[in-house]
């Protein structure tokens, strides 16, 4: 049993470092995936708009990460 | 099938799969240095024909999902693999956490390993356990690396390049039997975080019904903004880490 739980944290691991990051990451994804599904607004914008999310996602929690 | 279209799957893919097989040469090398080379080749070649069982069972699988639903799977999930290497990475080049060094993690093992050792003929359980486990993991991170940058019908280049980056390392490790401490990791790092987080970013995008301009070649603007970003960030975390320097009087 301790195996396998080892084996599914080390699994887990490969994506998850830091808890926040993915949450952001993923809440980030569900917003856009919202927006393309319900807006159909600036439709050849949403793709630029969602990788300077991530960007600002990643330098905000490397910023956070570093005042720690 | 051009360079255009086969080229960034197969460089993703050969980078990134080489820093993986670097970081399971080393843990096999310790184990067959301390251990003894026949435990660690049970151990290394358990865990490749157990990947290959995997790839052969789960493989076949991926053609029965949708292509959106894939994208959209296999892009959030190397959006997370790819932003977590690009965030340690950048904490690394900031200073804020060590650099990652082979030749210490060689010597980790090593002194984890370093217990009673029996005759080298005889096969040591720990060894092979050792081994196995390194290989399944930096294995599994290969095969998902694979798929993931080749999702997009480019499986061959992606596993030409993997294949590729594994020939180079088992020949180097074959040659000079050290851990390729000389293999520039971090940066290695640096750019697979880099190129993973665009791969990951695109497929969202490809996935979730987004027009991205450019269609395919956008992937080099998304490795720009990401480098770019990931040096804003190392440069503000280099402000942070730095220790101020004492004040020293000048003499007149």
């Amino acid at each position: 049993m301790n195996t396998i739980n080892e084996a599914v944290k080390e699994f887990i691991g490969l994506f998850v470092d830091d808890g926040s990051l993915a949450i952001a990451s993923i809440i980030w994804v569900l917003i856009m995936a919202f927006a393309c599904a319900h807006i159909t607004a600036i439709a050849e914008w949403r793709a630029p708009i969602f990788a300077l999310g991530v960007a600002v996602i990643l330098v905000e929690n490397v910023v956070r990460s570093a005042r720690k | 099938m051009t360079w255009t279209h086969a080229g960034p799957a197969l460089i993703a893919s050969f980078l990134a799969s080489m820093v993986e097989f670097v970081e399971a040469l080393t843990i096999v090398l310790a184990v067959g240095t301390i251990r003894g080379w026949k435990s660690a080749m049970y151990g290394t070649f358990g865990g490749v024909a157990l990947l290959v069982l995997m790839v052969g069972i789960f493989g076949p699988a991926l053609n029965h999902i949708p292509l959106h639903t894939l994208q959209l799977v296999i892009g959030v999930l190397l959006l997370l693999f790819g932003i977590r290497w690009l965030r340690k990475a950048v904490l690394r080049a900031g200073g804020k956490i060590s650099l990652h060094d082979e030749a210490a993690a060689y010597e980790k093992t090593r002194i984890k390993l370093s217990g009673a050792v029996g005759p080298a003929s005889t096969l040591d359980g720990v060894a092979v356990v050792t081994a196995f486990k390194a290989v399944v993991l930096e294995g599994l991170e290969v095969v998902f690396i694979v798929i993931a940058t080749g999702a997009n019908g480019m499986l061959i280049p992606a596993s030409a390049g993997a294949l590729a980056a594994g020939l180079v390392v088992i020949s180097l490790g074959i040659a000079i039997h050290k851990p390729l401490t000389r293999i520039p990791e971090n940066t290695l790092k640096y750019a697979v975080g880099v190129i993973l987080t665009s791969f990951g970013t695109f497929w969202i995008g490809e996935g979730s019904g987004m027009a991205w301009p450019g269609k395919d070649e956008s992937l080099f603007a998304l490795a720009t903004v990401f480098l770019v970003a990931s040096l804003i960030a190392v440069s503000i975390t280099r402000s942070y880490t730095r220790v101020p320097q004492p004040e020293t009087e000048v003499a007149n």
